[in-house]
């Protein structure tokens, strides 16, 4: 049995290793094989970039070399997929060369789109990616003070990513004395501050005690460079002298290319997670269609899910287990509290008040994820 | 030509089905139509008053078996 993981995230290398792991045997004999393609040669602690935007955190810290964290049966490459062709088993690598498969799995994660928002990229800093957090970062050791907008496009990778850089700021100005000088103000495209309505409940009281303001009901719309000025599809204007950006995302351009689904978004079963209308094919993380939070647990539970059906397919011939919609986030309160939530397909979240243990077991997870990318968490 | 598209947001609490319709504007065209399934009460609210306000269309909302079906159009 061929089987080939696309892309080297999170989601595809945590069911890699657990996949190596189950079918060690199998493995040996050469009755399977398993082969991983990525686009790079290295491997992103994303939920780091967080951190690097307000100077906790340096870039030699969020990377790993992505073959030294696979297990040894499995064959890595890198030779980012141009192509997908599901109907005849194969994908095409940007090297020219064509992988055969009898199983797939598509975990190719998500990108900004901020040039979908006329004036966003110009105007505001965001923190995707390793470029623009470090950017962001010299902004703010320029910033003196004034109105510091977070506004969030949708959809978006972490959910709790617009909360945590938002108390990060807050903490971030205080530690430098110039907090008095700041204005944090914070919009967000539903009717609440939160998706997780319970979250919701928890963070505006959180904000009205640090002085934050906030307007819900705001999806931008565009941003007026010259005059400082974000604008929303809902018909309100909000001024900045700094605006931070959670930018829309979409998945991979070459998914929605090789016709796999609009917005780079593939169209899968919710408990099974193959792509709609193959057995064959499968999809986690961020590049599911589903309902779910785009998120590093999420890949990390749809991992082990699939990996335990992949392997029962191998020796049993069928799936034996459905993934539940489970998902779990740290959420930082701030530079030394946290909290989290917890949550599945049945049962919504209850986070709990934040505290400094919850926040010191985020800092111990930042060093463990490595681990849990192994598999062994 | 406009097209019906189905967003089945049922079991969602995050992003939760009114994210899911945003998102899913994005990538339609004006006069498609898209159909929210939602197993949260709240949607039969929240959507209609984010149509509203955005400027898009309400076209109708039904309940099935626990399910809310709340369909819009894009007007823009």
């Amino acid at each position: 049995m061929r089987i080939l993981i696309v892309g080297g995230g999170t989601g595809g290398t945590i069911l890699g290793n657990n996949l190596a792991r189950r079918l060690a045997a199998e493995l040996r004999s050469g009755k399977s094989k398993i082969t991983m393609l990525s686009a790079s040669d290295r491997h992103m602690y994303q939920p780091g970039l967080l951190y690097l935007a307000v100077g906790r955190m340096t870039p030699d810290e969020l990377y790993r070399d992505q073959a030294g964290l696979l297990e040894p049966g499995i064959e890595f490459h890198v030779d980012p997929v141009e192509e997908f062709h599901l109907d005849q088993n194969q994908v095409r690598g940007k090297s020219g060369k064509t992988w055969d498969y009898d199983i797939i799995v598509i975990a190719t994660g998500s990108r900004i789109v901020p040039e979908t928002i006329p004036g966003l990229a110009e105007n505001a800093e965001t923190f995707y990616t390793e470029e623009t957090a470090l950017k962001m970062f010299k902004r703010l050791q320029r910033f003196d003070g004034g109105r510091v907008v977070i506004t969030v496009g949708v959809p978006h990778k972490c959910p709790m990513a617009p909360m945590e850089i938002t108390f990060l700021l807050h903490d971030y100005f205080k530690d430098r004395g110039i907090l008095d000088k700041v204005k944090m103000h914070y919009t967000y495209p539903i009717g609440r501050m939160h998706s997780l309505e319970n979250v919701a409940k928890w963070v505006q009281p959180e904000y009205d005690r640090l002085g934050i303001t906030y307007e819900t009901l705001f999806n931008m719309k565009e941003v007026d460079g010259a005059n400082k000025v974000l604008k929303s599809e809902e018909g309100s204007d909000t001024p900045f002298d700094l605006l931070i950006a959670i930018p829309a995302h979409r998945g991979q351009e070459v998914i929605e290319k090789s016709g796999l689904g609009k917005g780079g978004w593939v169209p899968t079963h919710r408990q099974r997670l193959n792509v709609e209308g193959h057995d064959n094919a499968f999809v986690i993380g961020d590049t599911t269609n589903l309902p779910i939070s785009k998120a590093g647990s999420t890949a990390h539970y749809q991992a082990e899910a699939l990996g335990e059906n992949i392997a029962a397919m191998v020796k049993l011939g069928t799936p034996v287990r459905d993934y539940d919609g489970k998902v779990f986030c740290f959420i930082e309160a701030g530079k030394d509290r946290a909290t989290y939530a917890m949550f599945d397909y049945q049962n919504p979240p209850d986070p709990q008040p934040p505290s400094r243990a919850i926040h010191w077991s985020k800092l111990a997870y930042n060093k463990l994820y490595w681990a849990s990318a192994r598999g062994l968490l | 030509m406009a097209e019906r598209r189905m967003i089945d947001a049922r079991g969602s609490f995050c992003p939760g089905p009114l994210m899911e319709l945003i998102a899913g504007m994005k990538l339609a065209s004006v006069g498609d139509e898209l159909e929210v399934l939602s197993t949260d009460k709240g949607s039969v609210a929240d959507i209609p008053q984010w149509i509203s306000k955005v400027g898009h269309e309400f076209v109708e909302s039904r309940e099935e078996n626990g399910v809310w079906h709340i369909t819009v159009k894009k007007t823009k």
